[in-house]
């Protein structure tokens, strides 16, 4: 499913114009990137909670061709899935 | 301070014009519309910010690392979340 699924599924479900759910689920993923590029953490209850990782960097290799690289330090997301859903996805 | 449910739930009240009931209706359906798809295995693709992807995790020999006992883990179906390459960059 992508965001316009989302959005469709989301004015169908609550009766809301498309124009409306688009905003609601832009202003959502919106708020949760603005907190994340803040380095802040997002907290959604039955969903997952995510928070930005701080990777040092470290002499890698390429491994197709043995060449030593430096990869540089970076801060990626991530995301840790929440009770109700993680029970959910799981089988059984 | 993190991002919670209640601050989403407020900023769609400031941002898109429904009632403080609706804003919270909304954000909540649109919540339980992601978990059902990702129940039903289906992954989320939001583009400029991330996915959500279903994975089959098969069974595998594990142990406890605290006892060293030996144990088999059974299969089970997890989320994992990849984020974009662009809300990548503006995190970095």
């Amino acid at each position: 499913m992508n965001k316009s699924k989302l959005i469709e599924n989301l004015s169908q479900a609550v009766d809301l114009p498309l124009r409306k759910a688009e905003e609601v689920v832009n202003a959502v993923f919106g708020d949760m990137e603005k907190a994340l590029i803040k380095g802040e953490r997002v907290e959604i209850r039955g969903l997952g909670s995510f928070k930005v990782k701080k990777y040092d960097g470290y002499k890698g290799r390429n491994p197709k061709t043995g060449e030593v690289i430096d990869v540089t330090p970076k801060q990626l997301p991530f995301f840790k899935v929440g009770k109700e859903l993680k029970e959910r996805v799981d089988i059984n | 301070m993190a991002l919670t449910k209640e601050k989403i739930i407020d900023s769609i009240y400031d941002q898109v014009g429904l009632s403080k009931s609706q804003s919270r209706t909304v954000v909540e359906r649109l919540l339980e519309i992601m978990k059902q798809s990702l129940e039903s295995g289906e992954d989320i693709l939001i583009s400029g910010f991330g996915k959500f992807v279903v994975k089959e995790k098969s069974a595998r020999r594990g142990r406890n690392p605290q006892t060293t006992e030996d144990l088999q883990l059974r299969a089970r179906r997890v989320v994992v979340f990849k984020t974009s390459g662009v809300l990548r960059d503006k995190i970095n």
